[in-house]
């Protein structure tokens, strides 16, 4: 079953369609990507799936239920605007937010307890959040957002404003969360982390639902069957008349020791790799390229807005 | 429920533990009971002090002054103007009056006082009445009256005041009540101002704190926990908690303030009414005692139990009128802070009109303007407060709260609706007419 399913959801406001007609379906316990340029509706679409805002149209299920008043509950959001009370103290805050997501103050402080020691910021409690480094306010904006142990986690742009190390310590966290079961939507585009997170996609475009699958299967799906050959020695001449045998190639680019090539409509990557053997060449490495979510990314958006 | 009371809970905590808000609340009372009592203290404690002044007296009207209870002590003196102006020092005197001869019809006497020290206010006063008394007698003297004569062409006249109404058969009845329009007018005016500053105040802290939760987008966090309305429910009850602890302890502070202070300057007024004159005060002083013990009998003689409760209601009433509105226009707003002036204008505009029309109601509290004042419920929460010691019509008091609550009803159903837009749009301020767009909006 999937842990959220959006059917034709749309949101206007005034003259503007936000959302127009976005479905998708996350599965339980994946991190799903929902990528999109600035102003694409993805913000839109989270405080709809938030309960903040409510869809003009269309269906949300939850967990299998309807979108209802209950379910903000089981739902962590962090925004991409970070905020917290600047003149409030950590812990007062965390008990705070906590609260207001349904905890009792016995959990809140149990799962407190567990927050502060894993991530090692005991003596934080006391601490006014104006008192913390940028870095710092994130690692508690972040145990705000999953303390409450929700089903599912958005996450709008987690590791802006993070140095290296404390995005890798957030990033294990993240894993963490997900190896128990949490389910995490990640809005962001910062594609290469998209690429080492997420699962599954959705890519957003003004307002409207582009592209959607899994990580795996949409770069299958915009391959150009390009092939990248390094060899050692000289090329033989005459490699580029390709009316050898039965193979069907273009070569795109012939620099330092490394050959790429396009595999045209109906040969067989094998068949290069024999043709090229015989011709004598010296392969060292043999690997298909397959396009980086960000080159997805941009052909999509340009396609949509054409 | 829950959720709206732990908000409540935080908006209360906070701003309760804040060193500022203790500050206030502790210092105010004791400015407040300092304002009333350093003067009677100075007046207790100046009283005592003596004043001697060696007298040159040149017209030789001027007899032996004989009242050693005064503050300023008459010594006749006859040497050279010249000489007691070097040696009064010497003598033990504080100073020298001279007093030039002069004319019978005289109406203006100048006198005059060398000293190195300055005389004070009270002395100085003290020294003229008895002058001008002295003069006053040589003057009847000198007419051919004797003194007697004289006192029998004073009269004393004293206002007193009955309050008259037709009772409910039609009858005119008078009725027993003192109507002191005196104490009526300083209640009207205290009752609208406390509400005028109240609004203002707590309808700013209101709006200030909206504003910082939306610049600081923490609000975001909020509503993806509990409705906006909550959370804007949530601040105005926590403020007004605030504002009635805040209250509460201003009033009881002063109460035990002033009765600590009055046991200590013993100006208690039913003592002071029934034993004149136990410490040598001066005639005058005792006569302000006796004066403030008639007004505090005017005090307690007003029906507190008519104008507390119907104060508070539209205490409470304007107070869920101006706050909600004031949080609508601190949602609005962008981040600059300056070009958002104008919409806190508009939802100050009607508190100021208020506070200006205060005084001609007062004046007139039964005119046209004071009734229909009292009736707008913009308005009314400054203006019926202050006409309620002058025992407005009771129909005018239905009509107006029931007004008022049907429209405290309405602001805060108003300004939830813009208010959940407001929240989440960031950057510019929005205009009036994007306001009014918002409250028909869905969400």
């Amino acid at each position: 079953m999937s842990i959220l399913r959006l059917e034709s959801v749309v949101k206007t406001y005034g003259n503007f369609t936000a959302v127009d007609h976005v479905s998708f379906e996350i599965p339980k316990g994946v991190i799903f990507g929902m990528l999109g340029p600035n102003g694409a509706g993805k913000t839109s679409l989270i405080r709809i799936i938030t309960t903040i805002t409510r869809a003009d149209n269309g269906k949300i299920w939850l967990d299998g239920e309807p979108l209802n008043n209950r379910h903000p509950e089981q739902i962590g959001y962090m925004p991409e605007e970070r905020g917290l009370y600047k003149k409030m103290k950590v812990g007062e805050q965390l008990t705070y937010l906590a609260r207001l997501k349904g905890l009792s103050a016995a959990e809140t402080k149990q799962e407190l307890r567990y927050w502060f020691e894993r991530l090692d910021i005991k003596d934080w409690w006391d601490k006014k959040i104006d008192e913390l480094s940028k870095g710092m306010q994130q690692k508690v904006q972040f145990i705000a957002t999953v303390l409450h142990k929700p089903k599912l986690l958005i996450l709008d742009e987690p590791f802006s404003g993070l140095d290296p190390i404390n995005s890798n310590l957030i990033k294990d966290e993240i894993r963490e969360l997900n190896r128990k079961g949490i389910s995490i939507i990640f809005s962001t585009h910062r594609m290469e982390q998209v690429e080492e997170m997420c699962e599954h996609i959705v890519l957003i475009n003004k307002g409207k639902n582009v592209l959607e699958g899994q990580v795996k299967d949409v770069k299958q799906r915009f391959k150009e069957n390009l092939f990248k050959i390094e060899y050692t020695g000289d090329l033989p001449a005459g490699l580029d008349a390709t009316d050898a045998a039965n193979v069907d190639f273009d070569i795109k680019s012939k620099n330092d020791h490394t050959l790429t090539v396009q595999v045209n409509d109906g040969s067989d990557s094998n068949e290069i790799l024999r043709y090229l053997i015989r011709q004598g060449v010296h392969i060292r490495s043999f690997n298909e390229i397959l396009p980086s979510i960000n080159e997805i990314f941009i052909r999509q958006v340009g396609l949509s807005n054409q | 429920m829950n959720k709206l009371w732990l908000i409540i809970e935080r908006e209360y905590l906070t701003r309760v533990k804040k060193k500022s808000f203790i500050l206030i609340t502790l210092i105010s009372p004791l400015i407040f009971v300092a304002i009333f009592t350093v003067p009677a203290l100075v007046a207790v404690f100046a009283g005592k002090e003596q004043t001697t002044v060696a007298v040159k007296d040149d017209s030789g009207v001027f007899t032996a002054p004989e009242d050693t209870s005064a503050r300023v002590t008459f010594v006749l003196m006859t040497d050279p103007i010249d000489v007691l102006k070097a040696t009064y020092k010497g003598r033990g005197f504080d100073g020298v009056l001279y007093i030039p001869s002069f004319q019978d019809t005289i109406k203006k006497l100048k006198i005059t006082y060398f000293s190195e020290g300055q005389l004070s206010l009270g002395a100085m006063k003290s020294i003229e009445d008895r002058i001008a008394g002295q003069v006053e007698d040589h003057k009847v003297k000198a007419a051919g009256y004797s003194e007697e004569v004289m006192e029998g062409f004073k009269t004393k006249v004293s206002l007193e005041q009955r309050e008259v109404a037709f009772n409910e058969n039609g009858e005119l009845v008078e009725t027993d009540k003192k109507n002191s329009a005196g104490v009526a007018t300083a209640i009207g005016f205290i009752a609208g101002f406390i509400i005028y500053i109240v609004l203002i105040f707590y309808g700013t802290m209101i709006m200030r704190s909206v504003m910082e939760e939306k610049t600081n987008r923490i609000v975001e966090v909020i509503i993806s926990s509990v409705k906006p309305f909550q959370l804007m429910m949530g601040k105005i009850i926590g403020v007004s908690a605030v504002g009635l602890t805040q209250m509460i302890i201003w009033i009881v502070l002063t109460i035990v303030l002033t009765s600590v202070a009055g046991i200590f300057l013993n100006v208690d007024p039913a003592a002071a009414q029934n034993a004149m004159n136990p410490m040598g005060q001066p005639p005058q002083q005792a006569e302000m005692m006796n004066q403030s013990a008639e007004i505090f009998s005017m005090i307690t003689s007003q029906n507190w139990g008519y104008i507390i409760p119907i104060f508070l209601v539209y205490f409470l009433g304007g107070y869920f009128i101006y706050s909600s509105l004031f949080a609508a226009v601190g949602s609005a707003m962008g981040d600059d802070m300056g070009e958002s002036q104008s919409l806190t204008i508009v939802a100050m505009a009607p508190i100021i009109i208020s506070i200006i029309l205060i005084s001609p109601v007062i004046d007139n509290p039964t005119s046209p303007l004071a009734t229909w004042m009292s009736i707008i419920p913009l308005f009314s929460p400054v203006i019926m407060p202050a006409r309620l010691a002058f025992e407005p019509p009771l129909w005018e008091l239905i009509v107006s709260i029931v007004m008022l609550l049907g429209s405290a009803v309405f602001f805060v159903w108003l300004s939830g609706r813009i208010y959940r837009v407001g929240i989440l749009l960031y950057g510019k301020k929005a205009s009036l007419k994007e306001l009014v767009k918002w409250t028909f909006s869905n969400e």
